[in-house]
């Protein structure tokens, strides 16, 4: 299938979605728990683009998607614009601290880097809690609009920013994938010493690949307060957000688009549904269950079940 | 006044600082010799911690004769850690990307199940030496913080010495410089790893209980150490233990420094800003090879 056709399907799919939910849910909770599964459908496909593609793992998830969130809160507190409005903000300010994050980093080796987005997340936080105007350590109350534009009830409206930003990441990860682009990462995965020495300018490419990771996460924050209405630092720079998008390419797959997708899916409805009838907190122990699970057991994931084994190459003893 | 406060605040750092080598140590040997970023080390402080509050409270066990007796448990932990990450990654090449997302799991399914076990208040331990405080001039040093730094210094002393002069030390050292040639002089490698390995989580124990001396403790504050643990393994030269030990004094006393004059809220951007800044200008630390 051509990119282009691909998007098309994409589009239709959203569209379609979006109109069985709305003739076929009464209830509105399906709509609050299903932003929260279709958020991480964007954050796990927005980590994949460059943990699953080059090989480089990001522990700031929650950094990225905080700086999004908090950049919607000071345009909410100074202007107030519409939600596109702070997912083109908050993507592009992600983008660029990814970009950053990446000259500073990626020259080393690989493990150096995921220890350093760490260290990201941590020191966005700590400025976060010192910042008075977005509410520092206690936090902020966005007061959303009576009536959404469009749709009129705001949760819906959420949901479909939401979906379509979803639809939108999942299209971008699938083009980078069938682009030169997508081929010079694969070969910086699978062996980037040999890459660099066949004149894929690997640094370059690590570099585009951070950049559009982060201001994915970015984006998928940016709607995050007015879903939430009150947002401290502690919840939104929660390290289940990086545990989760971690977790998720890894259980359902790194290699291609749809690994992240059936992950995002498998864990958040799992998860959704256990913080209903079990316990928040146990829900995140059955995340990190599976996740280490997942490396042990299935490390090509779900995907990876149904498509013969690849051949391992034998270290020499 | 003001020279009084920084002179505080610098002796203070300093023995901060000694504590933090003391937890970064096990680092030092797992990531530092062994290239094994074991991301749940800072977990694992935390869990001795707890191991050491149960044993004080259950038995009025003194925290440090606690740790003494906790430390074979971490080591049989270790060993069994490393036999499943040897099992899974090592032996198929894949260390890097599956084994830190591995190690990031373990931290976390420690983390949850702490809190699921001991709920997140903060808990202490009783010991004569917590609430005394040592007055030498006009400096004021509390014990609580002064006695963690003393069995630090000691037990980095006698690892330092274990490494350089025992034949299993040595080994650890030969592994982390070439593991091939120690395959060619018939040694297995992964042995002598299980063993530094099983080593570096017993010194977490150890330094779970000097963290629970000196401040209460509460199963997320891990966190907090994971950029720290990791810069000043990094800023030391990987491995090396007097640079370790120099680096986690600077940070110790950066620290201070910060939380003295501007407030203990920003103290966690020292950690993880002095680590970002060593990543981007000097990777090979303050002392190390290139």
């Amino acid at each position: 299938m051509k990119n282009s056709t691909f998007c098309l399907v994409t589009a239709i799919v959203v569209i379609v979605f979006f109109g069985a939910a709305m003739l076929a849910v009464t209830n509105d909770y399906f709509f609050f728990a299903g932003y929260v599964v279709l958020q991480y459908i964007v954050l796990a496909t927005a980590w994949n683009i460059l943990g699953g593609y080059t090989g480089y793992i990001n522990f700031g998830t929650a950094g990225f998607f905080a700086i999004g969130a908090y950049a919607a809160v000071v345009l909410h507190k100074l202007w107030g614009p519409p939600i596109p409005v702070l997912i083109l903000v908050g993507g592009v300010l992600s983008g660029l601290v990814g970009l950053g994050m990446g000259m500073l980093t990626l020259r080393l080796r690989g493990v150096f880097f995921a220890i350093g987005t760490l260290a990201l997340a941590i020191v966005v936080q700590t400025f976060v809690t010192n910042w008075d105007f977005v509410g520092g350590s206690r936090g902020v109350y966005i007061i959303r609009p009576a009536t959404a534009p469009l749709l009129g009830n705001y949760i819906h409206y959420l949901f479909l920013v939401m979906l379509v930003l979803a639809g939108f990441s999942i299209a971008l990860a699938r083009c980078i994938e069938h682009s030169t682009l997508g081929f010079g990462l694969a070969a910086v995965r699978d062996d980037e010493l040999a890459a660099e020495a066949a004149g894929v300018p690997t640094l370059k490419l690590k570099l585009i690949s951070t950049a559009l990771s982060g201001a994915l996460m970015g984006m998928a924050g940016a709607p995050l307060p007015y879903y939430v209405t009150y947002l401290d630092p502690t919840s939104g720079f929660n390290l289940a957000y990086a545990v989760n998008s971690i977790a998720m390419p890894l259980i359902g797959g790194m290699t291609s688009w749809v690994g992240p997708l059936l992950g995002a899916i498998f864990l958040g409805t799992i998860q959704q549904t256990a913080t209903v009838t079990i316990s928040s907190s146990l829900n995140l122990l059955i995340v990190g269950v599976l996740l280490v699970l997942a490396v042990v057991i299935a490390p090509d994931g779900i995907i990876g079940l149904w498509r013969p084994r690849r051949r391992r190459a034998q270290e020499p003893l | 006044m003001f020279a009084d406060l920084l002179l505080n605040a610098i002796v203070s750092g300093v023995v901060l600082g000694g504590f933090y080598a003391a937890v970064s140590v096990g680092l030092a040997i797992s990531f530092g010799m062994l290239d094994i970023g074991n991301l749940a080390h800072p977990a694992f402080v935390i869990l001795g911690s707890f191991c050491v509050f149960v044993l004080n409270q259950r038995w009025g066990i003194d925290p440090l004769i606690g740790a003494i007796l906790i430390t074979p448990f971490f080591f049989v932990l270790g060993a069994g850690l490393y036999g499943v990450y040897h099992y899974s990654f090592e032996r198929r090449g894949e260390e890097g990307l599956r084994g830190l997302a591995f190690f990031f799991g373990i931290l976390f399914i420690t983390e949850v199940a702490l809190i699921l076990g001991f709920g997140v208040d903060y808990r202490f331990v009783q010991a004569f030496y917590i609430d005394a405080t040592l007055h030498i001039g006009f400096i004021d040093l509390a014990w609580r913080t002064l006695v963690p730094c003393i069995v630090a210094f000691v037990m980095i002393g006698v690892l330092q010495v274990f490494m350089a002069k025992t034949y299993i030390g040595r080994a650890i050292l030969a592994v982390s410089q070439d593991s091939l040639a120690l395959r060619l002089m018939s040694i297995n490698p992964s042995r002598v790893k299980l063993i530094a390995f099983s080593l570096s989580l017993a010194t977490a124990a150890m330094a779970g209980a000097l963290l629970i001396i000196i401040q209460p403790v509460e199963p997320s504050i891990g966190r907090d150490y994971i950029g720290r643990v990791f810069a000043i393994v990094v800023l030391g030269g990987m491995g090396s233990f007097p640079g370790m030990l120099l680096a986690a004094i600077l940070l110790g006393v950066a620290e201070s420094l910060t939380a003295t004059f501007y407030g203990p809220s920003w103290a966690p951007a020292v950690s993880f800003g002095i680590l970002l800044l060593t990543l981007a200008f000097r990777p090979a630390g303050i002392l190390g090879r290139v």
